[in-house]
């Protein structure tokens, strides 16, 4: 009889204290605990664990879910969304969870002087959001225009309390702020007025905190995770990945191909200092798609990423499987395609180089950031496939400032790579990339009106698809801007790295999503060894 | 010349060969031979390759080149400075003395790497790999001669209160002619320490600049490059031949301290 | 004396104080600087990207700044770091003792074997004597430091003592040839004549009247040191003083820049300035 009562306790009994504390890193200190001021990695992933939204995007099913709003309903053609509110919900100081929250989080994120992703994601026109309370758990938004995907927005947006004396530090998410040390760790304690449960009602989250430890060192961070001092490691490189999986081959996930890409783009800015002659090459649909055919992308996934990448078809990764274009396919390598579409360009080979019209040799640089090594090695790799077509590439890395300088403000490049970073899987997100007027339209930023037809047709589909509520249509507009890309290769997609994590074994209810955060994006449900959680 | 001596040349000689015959050895230091990625050593390799599949073996041949030549140009350039300024500063005293030592002072506290990538920057975009390595390393001679120039000046204050000093200048021999002639190449041991020092501390400055985009240029190979992808310590565990740049570099040194009499021999 | 220690400080302050000029110039001239990576984040608007930009405004003219700076530094106030969103005393605060201690230990630890590996071959005068020291040296200068503390850190060790290594090679180097020419001074040769011992006449006529010398070192042990723990304390992930200065170099932090190279720079004279004393307090042995 004892031993059974033993070892029925045993089931529930809590763990030591402490064996519950998930352990991973940041890479740097959050800059900001103010969750509507996030512009940054770290700030992001305390406002993730800390943060409760209105409507959160599940990154595993890619469908919106309901969290502080049981219920909602975008209305007016997208201007205007109504919230129901749960009852009963408090934050983690106490204070009452009500409309007011809800209207006084809009009210701040609105404010001119704040520039924020959140916040720019609703500035759809100027002028005033109103946000009104029928009752405590009724709350309606309304916005000067439509909001492309509105819904879809309040993923970011953590609900601040209007009324708490703790003002930022009052949270609705799963884990609180506890003790913060600059520079060395960060403890996030569970949150012990948080409103969600869990199928068998007992209280979320199951750990009962969540250290994260500053550390850039991805080598260190490694290290660590190997000695057990960390239970996972969330974003690995594939060289990292490919050590780790041939000594501890159960904790590596490889999700598949992430949201991000890796590409290409040259200068078109007209104003640019650089040679005429160089301009009109990258100003050359013909010059741009020959590059991009004489680009090997399956050594570029082979040898570089050891295999854990896929060719790019286009801006949209293959991990995005709504908006993605399914009939665009990855350009094959062919030396020679490249060579044809060029001498139709009217350039010709002469002996080892390629030399355009006027008899320029084909010589141009491209930069990318210093210090990145699956950059460098895949500059490397181009240099190479160029050469075997006559043109003489030059590699130059750069600091990260110099090379947003060059692309940014004085112009001064010819050729770049780097990585495109989706948090999102909207094609909005990507509109200031697309719409020619923008400032991140980086082959040729800030038109006053578009350089060319295909420009303009792309502002025109970009615009209608925000503009439109219905799925299917925006569909339909976004396939054919990513058809447009693919044909005059403005940004030249090579390769959609996998999303590579480690994942301690001792780690229970990991599901790794596509999305980021990829393995904590269900951290209230994580917990740590075969017990279950104690109960403060 | 003692017997070490003669076999620090006959390595030092066979190392710069070797990297001045690289054409004729190992005919190409960027060809990727992508069916050999990270490949173990061989006859086809005697190296093995690199993670893009280059012969590490060319590349160590090429990449001594640009740290042999370059490094001691430069360690050889910033040591006469410190010898001209530390030199003075120690010899003459005064005011000449106070202002070069607080400019020594100055000089090790300032972030001088905004100055390189200033330079950089203002090359054009298309300046080759080697073009950009040497005026990488010139600069580096140009401002790597502040703590050179401290040791030279406290060995200076001493000899020149020395004896034989003493009695040259009592013999009236002029001031500049002292400093020429009976100081400096007493000095020889200190300066000669100071470059011996500087030349390995040339080629890692060269690879630590590397993050910031100021080392060589791809395709070109350095030591200091190759010495990077020591942090990665599990591979090199795998792959110990890896440290070859590493053994090659701790060679090099070795001899020239051997070579440049940077001590004074031990008493009997 | 009085006069002497009033000239050295005016000296130092004059220095420090056009070091931090010199140095925000050289920032500012730098390639990148006002730049923020916001600038490539897409999902911000042209209004947001301007406001970014303009964030930077107050630091373009230099010589405006290094006063504002000047004027705030009287009040204790040393500015605030836009890369890490924090007051820089704050920052300056928590980290400046990790990298003392850090520097401390490697200082000394780097003096200790430099010196005690000198002391050894002086003292034991064999022919392979120098043998050992010397490759030592050699393999801890052709070693990057970031690559020694890593090694330390895989050991379970602190990277500290990474810096150590880095500095004993100068060290040794110094003082095996101060060492030695001591040894051949008339005082030394004439103490040996009289037959005292060995380790007598080494601690007692070579080393002690050498140790104004050898206080040298310590400037430059000090420079050397700084120099190093900033690979090493970014590798290891200390956060200390050297890591700042590496993050607040990538983001041209200009107001933790400004501070770092002062800090640097009253480090540097003051030790140098001690040793410089030293020296100068050195009276021939008899």
């Amino acid at each position: 009889m004892l031993r059974f009562v033993l070892g029925a306790l045993l089931i529930f009994v809590p763990l030591a204290q402490g064996a519950n504390e998930l352990r991973f890193t940041l890479r740097s200190d959050p800059k900001t605990f103010n969750p509507l001021m996030v512009e940054e990695e770290s700030s992001e992933t305390i406002r993730y664990l800390t943060g409760g939204v209105l409507i959160r995007l599940n990154r595993y099913t890619q469908e919106l879910e309901g969290e502080l709003a049981s219920k909602w309903k975008v209305l007016e053609n997208g201007r205007r969304i109504d919230f129901e509110l749960r009852p009963n919900v408090r934050f983690s100081d106490g204070t009452p969870f009500s409309c007011e929250d809800v209207a006084f989080t809009m009210e701040r994120l609105m404010d001119p002087a704040l520039h924020t992703p959140a916040g720019d994601s609703f500035r759809s026109a100027p002028g005033a959001v109103e946000a009104k309370c029928a009752s405590p758990t009724s709350a309606s938004v309304r916005f000067p225009a439509p909001v492309a995907a509105l819904a879809l927005q309040f993923d970011q947006v953590a609900i601040m309390s209007a009324h708490s004396p703790k003002k930022e530090a009052a949270v609705l998410g799963p884990f609180m702020l506890g003790e913060y040390k600059p520079g060395a760790f960060l403890v996030l304690e569970r949150n012990p007025n948080y409103w969600k449960k869990d199928s068998n009602g007992r209280k979320l989250p199951y750990l009962d905190s969540i250290r994260l430890e500053i550390q850039s060192n991805r080598e260190l961070e490694l290290l660590r995770f190997r000695r057990g001092e960390l239970d996972m490691v969330n974003k690995l490189d594939p060289e990292m990945f490919d050590r780790l999986s041939s000594e501890m081959s159960h904790t590596v996930v490889d999700a598949g191909p992430s949201l991000d890409s890796e590409l290409i783009f040259f200068n078109q800015v007209s104003s640019a200092p650089l040679p005429a002659y160089k301009l009109t090459w990258f100003r050359s649909a013909a010059f741009r798609r020959a590059v991009s055919d004489a680009i090997h992308r399956d050594d570029l996934v082979r040898i570089v990423y050891k295999g854990h990448a896929r060719a790019a078809a286009g801006p949209v990764s293959p991990a995005n499987k709504f908006w993605l274009n399914a009939a665009l396919k990855p350009t094959a390598y062919s030396a020679q395609s490249a060579l044809d579409e060029l001498q139709h360009d009217g350039f010709r080979r002469s002996g080892d180089a390629l030399l355009d019209r006027e008899g320029h040799r084909v010589e141009f640089s491209m930069i990318t950031n210093a210090g990145n090594k699956v950059h460098e090695r895949m500059l490397t790799l181009i240099q190479q496939d160029l050469g075997k077509i006559g043109i003489q590439l030059n590699v130059l890395t750069l600091d990260f400032p110099s090379l947003i300088e060059r692309i940014t403000r004085t112009y001064n490049y010819e050729s770049v790579l780097m990585a495109l970073t989706n948090v999102g899987i909207d094609p909005n997100d990507q509109m200031n990339i697309w719409l020619s007027s923008a400032q991140t339209h980086q082959w040729n930023p800030s038109q006053k009106t578009p350089d060319t037809a295909w420009e303009a047709a792309i502002d025109k589909l970009m615009q209608a698809q925000a503009a439109s509520q219905t799925p299917a249509q925006r569909k339909t507009a976004f396939d054919k801007v990513q058809q447009i890309v693919a044909d005059q290769a403005p940004m030249i997609f090579l390769v959609n790295p996998n999303a590579l994590s480690a994942v301690s074994p001792n780690l229970k209810n990991v599901t790794p999503a596509l999305l980021r955060p990829q393995i904590y994006w269900n951290a209230e449900r994580l917990y740590l060894g075969s017990g279950y959680v104690s109960q403060k | 010349m003692t017997r070490t001596q003669k076999f620090a040349i006959a390595v030092l000689a066979i190392v710069t060969l070797a990297s001045l015959a690289a054409g004729w050895i190992a005919p190409s230091y960027s060809e990727q031979f992508r069916e050999f990625i990270s490949a173990r050593p061989s006859a086809k390799f005697p190296l093995g390759t690199d993670e893009l599949g280059r012969d590490r073996f060319a590349r160590l041949l090429y990449g001594t080149r640009v740290s042999l030549l370059l490094a001691p140009a430069a360690a050889l350039l910033s040591t006469l400075i410190a010898a001209l300024l530390g030199g003075t500063a120690g010899y003459l005293g005064g005011r000449w003395e106070r202002l070069v030592t607080s400019g020594i002072d100055l000089f090790l506290s300032l972030p001088w790497l905004f100055l390189l990538m200033a330079v950089r920057a203002l090359m054009p975009l298309n300046t080759s790999p080697v073009t950009s390595v040497i005026l990488t390393f010139l600069l580096l001679g140009c401002l790597g001669w502040a703590s050179p120039a401290r040791m030279v000046r406290a060995g200076t204050r001493t000899l020149a209160n020395s004896d034989y000093l003493l009695q040259a200048r009592a013999s009236g021999i002029a001031p500049a002619r002292l400093f020429w002639r009976h100081l400096l190449p007493n000095l020889k041991p200190i300066l000669a320490a100071q470059f011996w020092i500087s030349v390995p501390v040339f080629i890692l400055s060269e690879a630590n600049l590397s993050l910031l985009g100021l080392g060589v240029a791809e395709p070109l190979p350095s030591w200091g490059a190759m010495l990077r992808d020591l942090e990665n310590y599990t591979a090199v565990l795998q792959n110990p031949w890896m440290l070859a740049p590493a053994i090659l570099l701790i060679a090099v040194v070795s001899c020239l301290q051997l070579l440049l009499r940077t001590e004074e021999p031990l008493p009997c | 004396m009085l006069a002497v220690l009033i000239r050295q400080l005016r000296r130092i302050l004059l220095t420090v104080l056009l070091g931090g000029l010199l140095g925000a110039t050289l920032v500012r001239l730098g390639p990148g600087f006002g730049t923020d990576e916001r600038e490539l984040d897409n999902r911000l608007n042209a209004q947001s990207q301007q406001a970014i930009r303009a964030e930077h405004a107050s630091e373009n003219n230099v010589a405006v700044f290094y006063v504002r700076y000047l004027a705030g530094l009287v009040h204790g106030d040393l500015g605030f770091s836009r890369s890490l969103n924090r007051p820089v005393t704050e920052l300056l605060k928590e980290r400046l003792p990790l990298t003392l201690v850090s520097l401390a230990y490697g200082v000394a630890g780097g003096i200790a074997i430099g010196l005690g590996l000198a002391l050894v071959t002086v003292s034991w005068r064999a022919a392979g004597s120098n043998f050992i020291p010397a490759f030592l040296s050699g393999l801890c200068l052709a070693i990057p430091a970031a690559v020694i503390a890593l090694v330390f850190l895989w050991m379970g060790a602190g990277g500290r003592w990474a810096i150590a290594l880095v500095v004993f090679p100068h060290v040794y180097r110094y003082a095996k040839n101060l060492l030695v020419s001591a040894y051949q001074s008339p005082h030394v040769l004439a103490a040996q004549a009289k037959g005292l011992s060995g380790l007598r006449v080494l601690f007692a006529h070579v080393v002690l009247p050498a140790v104004p010398q050898l206080a040298a070192l310590g400037g430059i042990s000090v420079t050397l040191a700084f120099g190093a723990s900033i690979p090493i304390e970014v590798v290891s992930d200390s956060p200390g003083i050297g890591q700042l200065a590496w993050r607040a170099a990538l983001e041209r932090d200009l107001p933790l820049l400004i501070n770092i190279t002062i800090l640097i720079a009253l480090m540097t004279m003051i030790v140098n300035s001690l040793a410089d004393l030293a020296l100068a307090a050195r009276r021939p042995v008899e």
